[in-house]
């Protein structure tokens, strides 16, 4: 039992770094969510067409292939585009490479979600912002956005429960989070179900913990919109 | 961008194809039997039958596939009495822990969008199967169930295609499934880029019949839903 | 009454949708503290009227003067007509106030932040003057207890009241009701028409599309009728009611039970 202790911490330092991919993916993927589910709903054909493109296919492959197709592939792309510019070897940091990764990957489903929420954003309301003489800006700002967000919140949560799910992934691709903590402890103390087990056990906090916050958000900003 | 690498190795592709195919189906018929019992047991209104289900469910919904499948693989052999029992025969292929692993995960998902389906039942409608004298059982077997497999379609067929591209995790631990045939082709000839994105492609492609297939299962099962045909 | 220049006076509208001709060609001028019931039946063009004097719907063709001043619109190349100037088009539907047979209360904020929304964001009065004014509105209009309420916690009734304050928090010059009535109970059908009725009675200039004969015959100081997009009486409400000049109106009124 003494040596399950011993590495303790180097788990709860991959944790650390789990939830730190995890936020600042979060990040990412909330901000090209946002331009896709624009994109994929402006009068530009060509918006719609790349904003089409890429929640498509980003949805139709396992997260693991986009993410090594990106983590090697993006390295020897920039190491190409590198050559040309006369740059020196551009090391991507897997951590980069991981955050950008889910981050781009998640951006996908967050189109999707804000597309959807905004849609279900009540037209006579946003008529009505326009009746009283509001910009299109304000009425965006002060009327869609706000109602989006409370028809969004759902499927962000839901999107965010997979997102730091997903985040395990990095793992193999050398990040030392602590499913890869998990695994150096495992095997030197031969013992890797224990050592498992204890991911598992601080996964159901990362995601009891948020699925607490979101029942929490859920209930405060939904005061007004009518339950389905 | 080297495809000709690609072209000659298809062959290798297509066996991983079969492999992915084969491991997502298996998965997912045994997902869907230990799901029912799961979700029915979930739905019962003791605390007592309920605590465990839940629990199932709670856990494979809370943590990566990927810790799920590793405790199976990595984790398995740290117990002498799996490996001096006829279980390790099992244990010890790689193959045979993705598709326990995979069959956990997706019994739990599936149990609970069983689940939920279920408490959606139209309560009119199990009080006319009440009224019409039918026991607990048969109202289940007849109204209740087949209700609830028709408007879980669209959320199982999500679930089949996360399942899908969950088994990609199967090529990290020796099995030729697409992934796994991507990487060989990788580690054989360098070309990254051209061979993750082929075996992406496969993923698309197989992504869009599932699609569609749902779709029209859709069409054919909410036939009571669509408007009057004029 | 007649003024120098009328309150609203719209010229030969015509609005197609499509193939579709549901206005062909009405004009009609209100004055000050005029109370306008517009009648017809489903389809006859006349909500599509109310929403081409704010501009919400386009007009085919024809001119529509606030106040003397004429909306400007033009024509896009691919025959589509816009409004030329959207600082204009804002500034004019801050001044005339709509109320919706849907309400369209922003459902994420409590009927004081309704009301209070549009003065603070379009016509810039600051929280305080916004908040006091509102106040005033919801008391006026029988909310004060329920200010503070979700549209969702509110009746029909309540919420149609309060989309009511919602206008008159603009000062608007006149006030538009696109069948006001239509989507309530009956039972809270009545507390809504008591509200308008004070308006009417307070010299407010409003125009009302509705189904409320009573409301036609009683209160309004004018009556049209619209069939199939056009203007088929215009009068006082004794004269048109009495002796009514159209066929098509005499079919109306018979079909209706009030």
């Amino acid at each position: 039992m003494s040596s399950v202790i011993d590495y303790l911490p180097l788990i709860l330092k991959g944790m650390l770094l789990t939830i730190e991919v995890a936020v600042l993916s979060l990040l990412i993927s909330v901000l090209l969510g946002m331009i896709g589910a624009l994109a994929k709903m402006s009068g530009s054909r060509i918006a719609r067409s790349i904003a089409g493109i890429y929640t498509t296919v980003i949805r139709g492959m396992p997260d693991l292939v986009l993410m090594t197709l990106i983590f090697f592939g993006g390295q020897i792309l920039l190491n190409n585009v590198g050559e040309k510019l006369g740059l020196e070897y551009i090391d991507v940091s897997p951590f980069v490479a991981g955050v950008i990764t889910i981050g781009f990957i998640f951006g996908a489903y967050m189109a999707e979600t804000f597309r959807g929420g905004i849609l279900a954003v009540s037209r006579g309301e946003i008529e009505a912002g326009y009746a009283f003489g509001m910009t299109p800006m304000k009425v965006f700002m002060r009327i869609t956005l706000p109602a989006m967000v409370r028809h969004a919140l759902p499927g962000f949560g839901n999107n965010w429960l997979v997102l730091t799910k997903a985040t395990a992934l990095i793992s193999i691709i050398g990040l030392h989070d602590m499913v890869f903590n998990a695994l150096v402890a495992g095997g030197t103390t031969r013992k890797p179900f224990t050592f498992l087990c204890v991911v598992a056990f601080l996964y159901l906090l990362i995601t009891g913990v948020s699925d607490i916050g979101i029942r929490w958000l859920d209930k405060r900003y939904s005061v007004g919109v009518r339950k389905a | 961008m080297d495809f000709q690498v690609i072209i000659d190795n298809l062959p290798l592709y297509f066996q991983g194809l079969r492999v992915t195919v084969m491991l997502v189906f298996f998965s997912l018929v045994l997902g869907l039997c230990l799901a029912l019992p799961i979700a029915l047991m979930a739905t019962s209104k003791s605390t007592w039958v309920r605590i465990l289900p839940k629990a199932y469910i709670y856990f494979f919904r809370g943590t990566p596939l990927i810790v799920q499948m590793y405790l199976i693989y990595h984790g398995m052999g740290q117990f002498e009495a799996i490996q001096n029992s006829f279980l390790w025969a099992i244990f010890k292929e790689a193959y045979m822990c993705a598709l326990f692993a995979f069959a956990l995960n997706t019994a739990g998902y599936t149990a609970e969008i069983l689940r939920g389906t279920i408490e959606q039942t139209a309560f009119g409608e199990i009080e006319a199967a009440k009224a019409c004298g039918m026991s607990r059982a048969m109202a289940y077997r007849r109204i209740i169930l087949p209700s609830t497999f028709r408007r879980a379609l669209p959320a199982y067929g999500n679930e089949v295609i996360f399942m899908l591209h969950g088994s990609a995790l199967a090529g990290i631990i020796t099995i030729v499934d697409l992934f796994g045939a991507a990487k060989i082709v990788n580690s054989r000839s360098f070309v990254p880029f051209e061979s993750f994105i082929t075996a992406g492609l496969f993923y698309l492609v197989i992504t869009f019949i599932i699609v569609w297939g749902f779709k029209k299962a859709e069409h054919y099962w909410h036939a009571h839903l669509r408007p009057r045909e004029s | 009454m007649t003024e120098s220049v009328p309150a609203l006076r719209v010229e030969n509208i015509h609005k197609s949708f499509g193939s579709i001709n549901v206005l062909k060609g009405i004009s009609l001028e209100a004055y000050e503290q005029d109370v306008i019931s517009i009648l017809g039946s489903s389809g006859s063009g006349k909500s599509t009227l109310l929403r081409c004097i704010n501009l919400l719907e386009i007009p085919s063709a024809g001119k529509v003067y606030v106040r003397g001043e004429l909306i400007k619109m033009r024509q896009k190349k691919d025959g589509e007509h816009v409004a030329e100037d959207r600082k204009q088009v804002e500034r004019i539907r801050s001044k005339l106030a709509m109320v919706f047979q849907q309400f369209n209360l922003w459902a994420h904020m409590t009927a004081i932040q309704n009301v209070m929304e549009a003065p603070i964001h379009v016509l810039k009065l600051s929280k305080a003057e916004a908040k006091e004014k509102a106040e005033a509105i919801l008391h006026r209009v029988g909310l004060h207890e329920h200010m503070n309420y979700y549209p969702s916690q509110l009746s029909g009734g309540q919420q149609q009241r309060a989309a009511i304050a919602r206008a008159l928090a603009m000062d608007p010059d006149m006030l538009m009701f696109d069948e006001p009535t239509s989507a309530l109970d009956p039972e809270l059908v009545g507390e809504v028409l008591k509200v308008m009725q004070s308006l009417a009675e307070e010299g407010r200039t409003m125009l009302v599309v509705t189904h409320e004969m009573g409301f036609a015959r009683e209160v309004s100081s004018r009556v049209l009728f619209v069939d199939s997009g056009r203007v088929e009486e215009d009068g006082v409400p004794e004269q048109v009611f009495n002796q009514p000049k159209s066929l098509r109106f005499q079919q109306f009124i018979a079909g209706s039970l009030k």
